[in-house]
């Protein structure tokens, strides 16, 4: 069997955690804004943001690491935008997304347009290129996976742990979480809601532009149009798949791309290629739902997502 | 720390300064944002907007053009409207269209050797009863595993039109088509007549015209609108009132989804003939933004609808003359779209700071 052969390469594993990274900053920057109380449906947009302005940045001159704080600042802003919006005026968080999502992709596409007008094919920038951890890059099959990425992957798991830590182990990740579970104890405890919430998203924005970034930084070396392709759907996704947990979100985002992995693969195999291509690009979105559907029975809502803080109001 | 506190206090009588201000700060603000792109994009924004009513409005050929972009955009306006109401989050309308072209597709090539009397009313129910298939999958996630349905509907829009490439890559593919992946088109008893003679404009536009006021009369005179506002106010209120909240949101899914249908209907049977992957530009995520300019009115959808198709029209031309790039028109509608829904809130609240 050629697909159980491609299971125990690590070179499966490593391309795995690769195509996981992006998902993993935009996942987490997601989970952030919800775990506060906001959905944020301008993911899918300040991705392809963030995905520009990185390469661009580097492409004008910028080293890599400015390129990805450059990326950051952009996704803060729409994230400041998104938060002003749904945070202290409360307008839905529905409405307020698809337009982020929608301004951000239409004033990338300008600004993309306005930079290179000329160009039929877009330039390349150096991207990151792939750093074996000494020593640990020896470990069979797990070695060569982890520990010969590029740093913005290596970026990414730390990430994960922070996160984490700072969710649970400490007061400002308490005051996060109850922002999103009971504001009204936040407010009684003489802490701003508004400030909290408004925080996390610009911070999660933030997370997400670099997760596009990596994109056009790291996995490629050049920006496309489409480029996204619906990632930041799928992450809104994995946030529900773990349950909004830093941890059981990276395990969704690895999960979901080693099936991504498994299918390029598979596709390129004798009885792959019977089978039209469309119907593997399909398996990450039905993935999704199916995950969805899943997990959706055991998942525990932060209680009050999507709900507006109105301080005064009962 | 800087101190932002504020609160929102609810207006009892809104007076003509309150109701007409925030709206017109609204569109200022979006005109100047706009212009001062279009600025950086060298060019002067007097000329572009001139240039943009100019290539919307300007000429019967243009005017044409506009009512004919605007005829998808009314369908899938009030396929977002109808569900938005009842908040009932339908981020699929680009999929449903799909399904409702497809429909009109297979039906109308010939296996089906009909009378158009017969044929084209045949064609528009399946069309609607596709888009309403579609479109109650996610509602059945959502009222049976609790399954939020904006994810749903974002991503059926990604697995659809995948799935539509593959039959125009297979099935579908016309063997006239020199190899692009292109349906057969359609016969002519399949095909939408024009609405005047001679002018380029089909019965398209007079079906979502009168779909709208259907769909006006549904949520104005019927149980079925009552119950799908009280739905979208308050679920538990409603719930309470003896309304079964699922049930109303599975009709509101189905008569959604199958306005969404129509727009693929109208595009492939009264413009294109045949279906390709690119009939539809974003016309199912643009329609989000014509429902929300319209405030979920659907009469208001049909002058949304215009306005949107205008600016789209317009920037096409516009672009060719000037040189700034048609994103400015998408960019223009994502930033009404944004203060719009924030000028309306205040028509509604008086901000107080704390």
């Amino acid at each position: 069997m050629e697909i159980i052969e491609i299971l125990f390469t690590a070179s499966f594993w490593a391309a795995a955690i690769r195509i996981a990274s992006p998902l993993i900053f935009a996942t987490l920057g997601e989970l952030i804004c919800e775990r506060a109380g906001v959905l944020n449906l301008g993911i899918e947009g300040i991705m392809v943001s963030g995905a520009f302005a990185g390469w661009m940045a580097v492409y004008s001159g910028t080293g890599l690491w400015s390129g990805v704080c450059i990326a950051m600042l952009v996704g803060m802003l729409f994230g400041l935008l998104h938060s002003t919006l749904t945070v202290p005026f409360g307008l839905s968080q529905h409405v307020v997304g698809l337009g982020v999502t929608l301004l951000a992709t239409s004033s990338t596409y300008y600004a993309y347009r306005l930079a290179l007008p000329e160009v039929t094919s877009p330039p390349k920038i150096e991207a990151f290129q792939p750093y074996e951890v000494p020593i640990l890059v020896d470990i069979p099959l797990i070695g060569t996976a982890l520990f010969s990425q590029t740093p913005l992957t290596y970026l990414a798991l730390v990430l994960v742990v922070l996160v984490a830590v700072i969710l649970y182990r400490t007061p400002l990740g308490l005051a996060v979480r109850a922002a999103g579970e009971n504001p009204a104890a936040v407010a009684a405890q003489g802490l701003s809601v508004t400030a909290i919430r408004m925080g996390a998203v610009i911070v999660g924005s933030g997370l997400m532009a670099v997760g596009g970034a990596f994109l056009t930084m790291s996995a490629f070396d050049s920006f496309f149009f489409e480029m996204v392709n619906g990632r930041g759907w799928i992450c809104i996704a994995l946030v529900v798949f773990g349950s909004w947990q830093p941890g059981k979100a990276l395990l969704g985002a690895v999960l979901f791309a080693a099936f991504d992995a498994l299918q390029i693969r598979v596709q390129q195999t004798s009885f792959g290629t019977q089978i039209p291509y469309q119907f593997f690009l399909m398996m990450p979105y039905i993935l999704s739902i199916l995950a969805l559907i899943i997990m959706s029975r055991r998942a525990e809502v932060p209680a009050a997502l999507m709900i507006p803080f109105n301080k005064g109001e009962r | 720390m800087v101190r932002f506190q504020m609160r929102l206090e609810p207006i009892n009588n809104p007076n003509i300064a309150r109701k007409s201000v925030p709206p017109a700060i609204a569109l200022l603000t979006t005109i100047l944002i706009t212009s001062v792109l279009a600025m950086l994009a060298g060019a002067n924004p007097f000329s572009v907007f001139g240039l943009i009513l100019e290539g919307a409005f300007g000429s019967q050929f243009a005017l044409l053009e506009t009512l004919n972009r605007a005829t998808p955009l009314i369908f899938t306006g009030l396929a977002v409207a109808v569900a938005f109401r009842a908040k009932f989050w339908n981020i699929g309308a680009e999929a449903q269209l799909y399904a409702g072209a497809l429909i009109t597709v297979l039906l109308g090539i010939g296996i089906l050797q009909w009378p158009a009397a017969i044929l084209l009313p045949f064609i528009i129910v399946a069309s609607i009863i596709a888009g309403a298939i579609l479109l109650l999958v996610p509602a059945l996630l959502k009222t049976r595993f609790g399954v939020d349905e904006v994810v749903t509907t974002l991503l059926f829009n990604f697995i659809f039109l995948l799935f539509v490439s593959m039959l125009l890559e297979g099935p579908l593919k016309d063997p006239m088509g020199m190899g692009w992946p292109k349906s057969a088109r359609l016969i002519p008893e399949a095909r939408l007549p024009r609405l005047f003679e001679g002018l380029r404009l089909h019965w398209g536009f007079g079906l979502a015209i009168f779909s709208s006021i259907i769909v006006w009369v549904i949520q104005t005179k019927s149980t079925l609108g009552y119950e799908m506002r009280a739905v979208g106010l308050n679920k538990k209120a409603a719930a309470f009132a003896g309304i079964s909240v699922n049930l109303v949101l599975i009709k509101t899914a189905l008569i959604s989804g199958g306005l969404a249908a129509l727009a693929g209907f109208s595009e492939v049977a009264g413009l294109k003939g045949s279906l390709t992957l690119d009939l539809s530009p974003g016309f199912g995520y643009t329609g989000i933004i014509v429902a929300m300019l319209a405030l979920l009115n659907p009469l208001g959808v049909v002058v949304a609808a215009l306005f949107v198709a205008g600016i789209f029209v317009g920037a096409d031309s516009m672009s060719r003359a000037a040189g700034v790039p048609t994103y400015l028109a998408d960019i223009m509608l994502a930033v009404a779209l944004l203060l719009m829904v924030l000028a309306i809130m205040l028509t509604r609240f008086r901000v107080i700071r704390d």
